[in-house]
């Protein structure tokens, strides 16, 4: 085993115990701690995999920005910070089950489809930034604009929904006005 | 390295996300689990471009898109759950059940008293 198989196990083990930890864990806040460490080691993954530009891009959105993110929802929906028991439904078995089978027919699918298939790592076109965004910017440029405006309906839609809570909460206007609204637009038609 | 180890790793990282996302009450905790299985995906991605040695880097492209679209999925996803949060005073999401298919019988033992009369 060279050390470079060395350092993927190593980091696949990482990843896979902290995602337990992140989908058992009974500390609110714990859960996104240790998906941080997940979301890193998946970073690392991607180095060793020679895909540098896409390691720094998941540093920086999902373990700077996504977490953040998700902190900021625990924080305002009131989470609290102590252990707290019913964070699992209480039938967790049939989940349990469900993704049992998932990963076993999933890990068997894989394994048996690409079993002889070597990863040559040596030869592998090392994604930098250059090659990405030459990539980007001359074959997937149309992808890419769309992407665009897919982020910006996005926004748009997280803030229609802001004003929508701020309407709730000033007067409970939003509630009775919408159904009026809506047979109107039945007798319309 | 043998292809199928990163692969072996990216099925096994989806089945923990699909576990997050059933069993987890808190609705932040599902969207870690979608987060989770967001992230298998790209792995599968990034191996195979550097498998395939692909000039184009179809792969590598393809896991920075699913980023953005995730980035863009929880900020909508927390904007949903700050408005829920703000009408109903929780998260869980075994107790939201205005919008589930009951029958006439069950109307009665509601939670919620205005969704019995939209519907």
């Amino acid at each position: 085993m060279s050390w470079v198989e060395a350092i993927f196990v190593l980091l696949s083990l990482v990843t896979l115990g902290s995602a337990v930890l992140v989908v058992t864990t009974s500390h609110l806040v714990h859960a996104a701690l240790w998906l941080v460490v997940t979301l890193g080691s998946v970073a690392g993954i991607f180095l060793v995999l020679a895909a540098e530009f896409v390691a720094w891009v998941q540093v920086l959105i999902y373990v700077g920005a996504v977490v953040v993110l998700l902190l900021f929802a625990l924080m305002l929906t009131r989470a609290p910070t102590g252990r707290q028991d019913d964070l699992t439904v209480r039938r967790a078995a049939p989940a349990a089950l469900v993704a049992g089978l998932v990963g076993v027919l999933l890990a068997v699918t894989v394994v048996a489809g690409f079993r002889d298939v070597r990863l040559d790592l040596d030869k592998a076109v090392v994604g930098s930034a250059e090659a990405t965004g030459t990539a980007i910017f001359t074959l997937w440029v149309l992808p890419f604009e769309v992407l665009s405006v897919l982020l910006l309906a996005a926004l748009v839609g997280a803030i229609v929904l802001s004003r929508l809570r701020a309407e709730l909460s000033g007067a409970d206007v939003a509630g009775t006005t919408s159904p009026p609204d809506n047979s109107a637009a039945r007798g319309d038609r | 390295m043998p292809l199928w180890w990163p692969l072996l790793v990216a099925s096994l990282l989806f089945a923990i996300g699909v576990y997050g996302v059933l069993s987890r009450r808190n609705a932040v905790l599902v969207l870690m689990g979608v987060e989770l299985m967001l992230n298998a995906v790209n792995i599968n991605f990034v191996a195979f471009d550097a498998q395939l040695r692909d000039v184009l880097h179809a792969g590598q492209t393809f896991a920075l898109f699913t980023i953005v679209i995730a980035a863009a999925e929880v900020g909508l996803a927390l904007a949903i759950v700050l408005l829920v949060f703000r009408t109903h005073g929780h998260i869980e999401v075994d107790e939201l059940r205005e919008l589930a298919d009951r029958d006439e019988s069950d109307l009665g033992r509601l939670d919620h008293p205005t969704a019995g009369v939209e519907s």
